[in-house]
């Protein structure tokens, strides 16, 4: 088993409050991965609000990196055998419907 | 003059008193001379049982049984070498002088302790149950035995190991401080959710000795809420559980001892007393802002009680959906897997529970039947055929084959 972790990213545009349907639908897909056993870590979710971006010479602005319209809001860590199983995971997450993306790395 | 007519007076002041004999006599032994404390708890049973036989009863068994235990106990310090040699260093001599007290308070004490030395995570949990119901619950080997379908001389063994392990732990009963209290408490609550499990879901067929599980767990837990340092929110969260769970006890086997489905189960047997019960610990379980994995079955458990509510399935599964994020387990996976489908219909369900690919698992097998039920009977009566030849529990596979034949016999119906 190999560890992959999924980071979710949202577009600064639809920061909007997801609604207790969207909580619920998350909530299903999360614990449908626990379900077969293959959650490695639940992760957690990111704050916008308490947000800061620290860069060199002591520069510090609020908020998440901002040059990049999008934002990482949270991340989740899966075990399995292929990155292709962790991919068909993230397929199934809810977050394309609010103009989302997820990135899926090897854990090394 | 009464002579002792009654023939089950022994027995049950035995399950009653053995326990709390053992525990009072080891809180002045010391845990590693437990052997000791039930050598003299037996003998006083054996002098009962060849004294009440011929002669009068005594005015108060227990009474008697209590000066029985307390003499042998003090002939035993006077006469053994061993004692002298090994333990005298531990004991102070004005303590030993004391009378041995078999008090409400010294007997409630001494269970308390008892429970902590013997709920010790260094047994397996299966060693861990046979201990409590040996030590606290008073049970025999033979019945033991029943209840875990196992012969007698495996749990003897066990139960040889399983003390081996409290002789060599430092645990010290005596002295039980605020710190060895909680270090400890989730052992304890978790081999009384399986004591409690194991007679609610027992693979024994005896109906008198699940009952008397799931109640000696109950009793125990309600010692644990009647000490400050254990009386803490997830403990009451456990007794709501064994609470709302006994409440259906007796709807839950028919009189050959299949299990009755949930939906079938007649709902004016249910305990509204025991329901009630279940309430009030809930209520006291959510003073914290803990949330144990005893929360929330209890909380699932709640759902269960209230004969109609249209939203109890979204409820139920938003629980199962914490629980299994906070500990992966087959049965939690599949219930969860059914509450889903109570939520998004049989269809949804199929392929939610067809992802857990647990093929070794009867319940698995049972649950993909049942879900198939009205849409592909033919496929149910083979996956109910394959969770029957994958059971080992009696009472699951009868449950299992009625399921069966009336499936067989409603498609036969259709046919002609």
């Amino acid at each position: 088993m190999k560890e992959f972790l999924l980071i979710f990213r949202l577009s600064t545009a639809s920061s909007q409050k997801p609604s207790p349907e969207q909580i619920q639908e998350r909530m299903n897909w999360l614990a449908g991965i626990a379900a077969q056993n293959k959650l490695a870590d639940k992760g957690n979710t990111l704050s916008t609000l308490h947000a800061k971006t620290v860069m060199p010479d002591n520069v510090v602005t609020d908020g998440p990196y901002a040059e990049i319209k999008e934002f990482i809001s949270g991340y989740i860590i899966v075990k399995t055998d292929t990155i292709e199983e962790a991919v068909e995971f993230a397929k199934g997450n809810p977050i394309f419907k609010m103009g989302g993306n997820i990135e899926v790395r090897e854990v090394l | 003059m009464a002579t002792n007519r009654d023939q089950t007076l022994i027995p049950k002041l035995f399950r009653l008193e053995y326990s709390k004999m053992t525990a009072v006599l080891c809180s002045h032994f010391g845990l590693g001379n437990i052997a000791v404390a039930e050598d003299i708890v037996s003998e006083t049973f054996l002098k009962a049982t060849e004294l009440w036989a011929s002669n009068v009863l005594p005015e108060n068994p227990t009474a008697w049984l209590y000066t029985v235990a307390r003499n042998k106990a003090k002939d035993y310090l006077k006469r053994n070498a061993i004692f002298e040699a090994q333990v005298k260093i531990e004991i102070k001599p004005e303590e030993r002088e004391n009378d041995w007290d078999f008090n409400e308070e010294s007997i409630s004490d001494s269970q308390l302790a008892m429970i902590f030395a013997v709920c010790n995570p260094g047994n397996s949990t299966e060693a861990q149950i046979c201990l409590a119901l040996q030590i606290l619950c008073g049970f025999s080997i033979e019945e033991i035995a029943d209840a875990f379908l196992s012969k007698k001389e495996t749990i003897k063994k066990r139960l040889f190991r399983a003390k081996n392990v409290l002789r060599q732990d430092n645990f010290q009963i005596r002295t039980l401080q605020e710190a060895g209290i909680s270090s400890r408490l989730d052992a304890v609550l978790k081999t009384l959710y399986l004591l409690f499990n194991e007679g609610y879901f027992s693979k024994s067929n005896d109906q008198l000795i699940r009952r008397e599980l799931c109640s000696e767990a109950i009793r125990l837990a309600l010692i644990l809420t009647e000490n400050t340092w254990t009386n803490v929110p997830k403990t009451n969260a456990l007794l709501a559980l064994m609470c709302f769970q006994s409440s259906r006890l007796a709807a839950r086997a028919d009189d050959s001892g299949a299990t009755i489905l949930y939906e079938q189960q007649d709902k004016g047997l249910w305990s509204q007393e025991l329901i009630d019960k279940g309430n009030y610990y809930l209520v006291n379980a959510c003073s914290g802002t803990e949330v144990s994995k005893y929360h929330l079955e209890a909380g699932i458990a709640y759902w269960h009680t209230p004969p109609t509510d249209q939203h109890k399935w979204d409820h139920i599964l938003k629980l199962y959906n914490q629980l299994i994020l906070m500990e992966y387990s087959p049965v939690t996976a599949l219930n969860r897997a059914f509450a889903f489908a109570k939520v998004y219909g049989n269809e949804k369900g199929i392929r939610e529970t067809e992802k857990l690919q647990l093929k070794d698992s009867a319940e698995y097998h049972a649950l993909l039947a049942y879900l198939h039920t009205n849409t592909a009977a033919d496929k149910a009566i083979d996956l109910y055929q394959k969770a029957i030849d994958l059971t080992k529990s009696l009472p699951e596979k009868k449950t299992l084959r009625r399921e069966m034949e009336n499936l067989i016999k409603k498609l036969n119906d259709n046919e002609y």
